[in-house]
């Protein structure tokens, strides 16, 4: 084989290995350099168990973000957590977040719940209205307690 | 008594003379990839040889990984009713250990075969001793272009087999199983993180690392072989020397990088 198809062949092979990682780094990894637009709202819930970094924000069912970092206030013992929101999506000043958890076994997820307020949040804002995350445990054990 | 005393005390000396020598020779080579002149054409020439021509078995053996994953993955998941788990998992345990770690041994049979074999025969017929002779440096005109081609090669063999692997497990899991397509993909996307296809990056390149230092130290040093056969033989033992050692490196450290990692 001469100089000019090995150079060919190599040149192909690098390109089909430089393709491949990009795919995987941009579909999977969230490196993305076209990636949408998105303002930092900040959370603060009494309990965030399960939830991860990079875990999903749904509003309406519908993925508007993810979890950037989660911090303890070891104030008063609050998880605070980033969020990164699309940029076009406006949440109003009472909007509630909560943390669900997608089947039994699923992972835990954001859920917004629009409010009614005519105050849009700012980039930074922090989302008053929050419910911490459910525990089947707690559940289980509030209803064995509660009804003796 | 004595001869066992004596057995171990020369087993442990050749022990330390064989690290100290795999040491020394990792040293130069790494020396003489950055030392000048660069030859670049024979650095292009290995990684056809070494990258390259292992596509096609790298292509046959992701697809089949992939597959069978889709389908035990798909039957295990379905007890639990959560067959749309599927696409994560074929997608991390590809990634995270398949990927590398299979690649590593298909390229060992492959290519860290072939390379033992062509260095050892060179070393056999004196060919690496009439390089001196002309002055050029042996490590800089062989070892060199290898150690290079196998850090380019091996992640780029590895990313190919991880991409196949995801689409035989949606050939498997979706195309003949019915999993929904959507939820293939979409819990893959949601489940994968950066920090698992750099942990892919670290593993190939450090796998590539052990299959062309091993291949290519036991190829080389054929003449110290403690043995004692050389000749035809002695290429054959130290051929089938190499693929054993560097498969079994190849899966102690693949714990161990996990381990160091993931901690």
């Amino acid at each position: 084989m001469n100089r000019m198809n090995v150079e060919m062949v190599v040149g192909v092979f690098l390109l089909a290995g430089f393709i491949s990682f990009s795919w995987l780094a941009v579909k999977m990894g969230d490196i993305n350099p076209f990636k949408n637009e998105t303002y930092p709202v900040t959370a603060r819930f009494t309990s965030i168990s399960g939830l991860k970094e990079g875990s999903t924000i749904e509003l309406a069912g519908v993925i508007v973000g993810k979890v950037n970092t989660i911090e303890l206030d070891t104030g008063d013992y609050e998880a605070v957590v980033h969020l990164d929101v699309d940029k076009t999506v406006e949440l109003q000043d009472d909007t509630i977040a909560s943390i669900r958890t997608s089947g039994i076994i699923g992972d835990k997820y954001i859920k917004l719940t629009p409010g009614g307020s005519d105050i849009i949040l700012e980039a930074g804002g922090e989302i008053e209205e929050t419910e911490p995350s459910i525990s089947l445990e707690e559940l289980v054990s509030k209803y064995i307690f509660d009804s003796k | 008594m004595f001869r066992l005393v004596e057995k171990l005390g020369g087993d442990f000396l050749y022990l330390l003379e064989t690290t100290g020598r795999m040491g020394i020779f990792f040293g130069s080579a790494t020396a003489n990839i950055v030392r000048p002149p660069y030859s670049l054409y024979s650095i292009v020439r290995q990684i056809y040889f070494f990258g390259a021509r292992s596509v096609t078995v790298i292509l046959i053996v992701g697809l089949f990984t992939g597959m069978v994953l889709g389908l035990q993955g798909y039957h295990n998941l379905k007890q639990f009713g959560s067959e749309e788990l599927l696409g994560s998992a074929v997608a991390l345990s590809l990634i995270q250990e398949l990927g590398p770690v299979l690649t590593a041994l298909m390229v060992i049979g492959r290519a860290g075969s072939a390379i033992c074999a062509e260095i050892g025969i060179m070393r056999n017929s004196e060919q690496i001793d009439a390089l001196e002779c002309m002055a050029i440096n042996p490590v800089k005109f062989l070892i060199a272009p290898k150690f290079v081609a196998a850090l380019v090669s091996m992640p780029v063999l590895t990313f190919i087999f991880n991409i196949v692997g995801i689409f035989g497990g949606y050939l498997a899991g979706v195309v003949l199983l019915g999993v929904p397509e959507g939820a293939y993909f979409q819990g893959m996307y949601n489940s994968v993180e950066w920090a698992d296809i750099r942990l892919c990056l670290v593993k190939s390149v450090i796998f590539g690392l052990i299959v062309v230092w091993v291949t290519t130290y036991k190829g080389y040093y054929l003449h110290l072989n403690r043995t004692g056969v050389f000749g035809a033989e002695g290429v054959s033992r130290v051929t089938t020397d190499a693929v054993v050692f560097a498969s079994v490196s190849i899966l102690i450290w693949d714990y161990l990088i996990g381990s160091i990692i993931l901690s």
